[in-house]
């Protein structure tokens, strides 16, 4: 089994367009949900964290000409932008390239284009645009990626599924590099259903808080690039040492009564890593603000026996970014490793869930070596991931 | 370690096969809901839950039912059991019906119960509720059944000792086309248990392939 290493990443949010750009705004406690009013999304004004689409463009022109690209922007969708930017970011500083056959892309998103399905929105693109493997296609191609996307549609765990996989191909050899992309966009489709379940709050989202109401929209992409070769790393990089999924096989959109079954996720990453609960130096977790996830998370972390670790969600900051979560939080989860950093789970104020998580509601700096990163979804899935720092 | 197909199911075409025997055929119906609702009744599962499921969910499940009634899963650890599943059309067909309900602002209707359904891995839930399956999820997309996909996915599952058993295969619906191929993988046991109801095909890319072709 070879070890995999963190090579590269990249964040697009509504917080900044490179990972440098996000880490900065999140030390500052700068929170990128506002009050939008924009009836193409919703009939009333709603908190949402949006990427700015003026920069969007900007820099979706720059990276067409540093590709040396002739295609015209119109001829890409926003969320394809939004990949295309990601992967350019992350890859540019490295020596990884996308025609390599030792090259894994692996996608992750769970509605893709389907803003085309609105009437506002017909002939725009060919039909064909709204399949998630043709979307997919269409980042491949741009990059020339020798294999053909891997792609991952796992509701709300996607972005870390998609992590896993990579590190379980790159684990046994199958690759050498992967680059993994998360991402997905608000549309009214999105917005419609998740109003139709009650479940937005009508102020930023505050998990795990006494008083939290429901979840926040947003949108964004992430990229992590993964390697085996350590030698084009410099330092002390960050591995993923472990990984699961599991399943609820209780309800299609409730969470486990127990959260039994995202902590037999939280348990077997650790038991892969060989860490037990006193090495986890943080847990990134969900943390969607809704009443049922986070009770749910608390129990999960009390069964795995990780009551005296630092929790956090970062959804207060950017609110729920369903296919690229899981790729742009385990990327912060990186750096605030790299960097010996407790973030802080904006919006928390009042413990509210049923057990005695050690919420973080400050940022400071501490000395650490891993994370624990972990997701649940519609459908019932749960999906934990192992981050760890390479002693120097 | 290698690992055995010990049961399969099939829906195209107008029939329905497990182990590569006809269960059920009709020629005569127009919609995917007067293909299914007559076979489900015909299976006699007391599970009401099924009207409320879309018509992918609806798919998958009745796939996965054919599979278990080959299997004693109760000889299984569950939290061992893992579904990766994949289709070209995700959840394009309810993805639909929810945007006709958003579509026109006098008639605003958006229903979770629809909504709930525009993700694909919703049938994985539906199976593992039904069978009370807790292990490995994985829902992934292609152009075509992509027998390697699948193969690969689920052989990582088997190398990092992460899955006692797999549940794979394709389910793919979309506008009243349909088909499914399901599987169950188990690593291969050189005295095969009293369990007379299983096949034993040697779990290959190669294998999956002449299954989907085979219709």
């Amino acid at each position: 089994m070879k070890e995999v290493y963190i090579a590269g990443d990249n964040i697009i949010s509504s917080l900044g367009f490179t990972t440098t750009a996000n880490m900065d705004a999140l030390r500052s406690g700068q929170i990128g949900l506002n009050l939008v009013t924009d009836p193409t999304l919703f009939p009333s004004p709603l908190p949402l964290s949006l990427v700015d689409t003026g920069v969007l463009e900007e820099q979706f022109r720059e990276v067409l000409t540093l590709r040396g690209k002739t295609d015209s922007p119109q001829s890409f969708t926003r969320l394809e932008k939004f990949f295309i930017i990601s992967i350019h970011s992350a890859l540019a500083p490295l020596p990884i390239v996308p025609e390599d056959t030792g090259t894994l892309f692996v996608l992750s998103t769970t509605k893709g284009n389907i803003e085309l399905l609105e009437v506002r929105n017909k002939n725009q693109f060919d039909s064909r645009r709204v399949f998630l493997w043709e979307m997919a296609h269409v980042v491949r191609d741009f990059f020339g990626f020798a294999h053909p996307p891997l792609i991952v549609s796992n509701a709300c765990i996607s972005g870390i599924v998609a992590l896993v996989v990579a590190f379980r191909y790159l684990r046994t050899g199958m690759y050498e590099h992967a680059v993994v992309s998360g991402g997905d966009i608000l549309s009214e489709f999105v917005i419609s259903g998740f109003q139709s379940f009650q479940s937005l709050s009508p102020t930023p989202c505050r998990p795990y808080d006494a008083g939290r109401d429901g979840l926040s929209l947003g949108e964004g992409a992430g990229t992590m690039v993964l390697t085996t070769d350590r030698r084009l790393l410099k330092g002390a990089p960050v591995r993923i040492t472990g990984a699961a999924t599991s399943n609820d096989a209780n309800h299609i959109s409730g969470p486990s009564r127990t959260g039994e079954e995202l902590s037999l996720a939280m348990l077997e990453a650790m038991k892969e890593a060989a860490l037990s609960p006193a090495d986890i130096g943080f847990i990134n977790a969900h943390g969607t603000a809704t009443p049922f996830n986070d009770e749910m998370e608390s129990k999960s972390i009390a069964l795995a026996g990780l009551l005296d670790v630092p929790v956090n969600s970062l959804k207060g900051y950017w609110g729920h970014t369903l296919g690229a979560a899981g790729v742009i939080e385990s990327v912060v989860a990186v750096h605030a490793l790299e960097d010996q950093l407790l973030i802080r789970s904006a919006g928390f104020e009042t413990p509210g869930v049923p057990h005695p998580i050690r919420v973080i509601s400050e940022t400071v700096e501490q000395p650490m070596n891993s994370c624990l990163k972990t997701a649940s979804g519609f459908g019932g899935c749960n999906a934990a991931i192992l981050f760890e720092r390479t002693i120097p | 370690m290698s690992q055995s197909i010990t049961a399969y199911s099939q829906i195209r075409s107008s029939c329905i096969k497990v182990n590569g025997s006809i269960e059920y055929c009709d020629e005569n119906f127009i919609t995917f809901a007067e293909f299914i609702k007559p076979f489900f009744k015909h299976l006699n599962l007391g599970y009401p839950k099924f009207y409320k499921m879309d018509p992918l969910s609806k798919l998958g499940f009745i796939a996965a039912e054919l599979v278990f009634r080959k299997i004693n899963i109760a000889l299984y650890d569950r939290n061992r059991v893992g579904i990766v599943l994949a289709n070209a059309s995700s959840s394009l067909d309810t993805d639909l019906a929810h945007q006709r309900t958003i579509d026109n602002r006098s008639q605003y209707f958006p229903s979770p119960s629809v909504f709930v359904y525009t993700l694909p891995n919703i049938m994985i839930g539906e199976i593992c509720i039904r069978h009370q399956l807790k292990g490995e999820n994985g829902f992934l997309i292609s152009e075509k059944f992509d027998s390697l996909l699948l193969f690969n996915y689920v052989n990582e599952l088997f190398q990092h000792h992460r899955v006692d058993a797999c549940l794979t295969g394709w389910v793919d619906l979309l506008q009243e086309r349909f088909e499914a191929l399901l599987l169950f993988v188990e690593p291969t046991t050189k005295a095969p248990a009293e369990e007379p109801l299983k096949v034993s095909i040697p779990f290959s890319a190669e294998a999956m392939d002449t299954l989907y072709k085979i219709t």
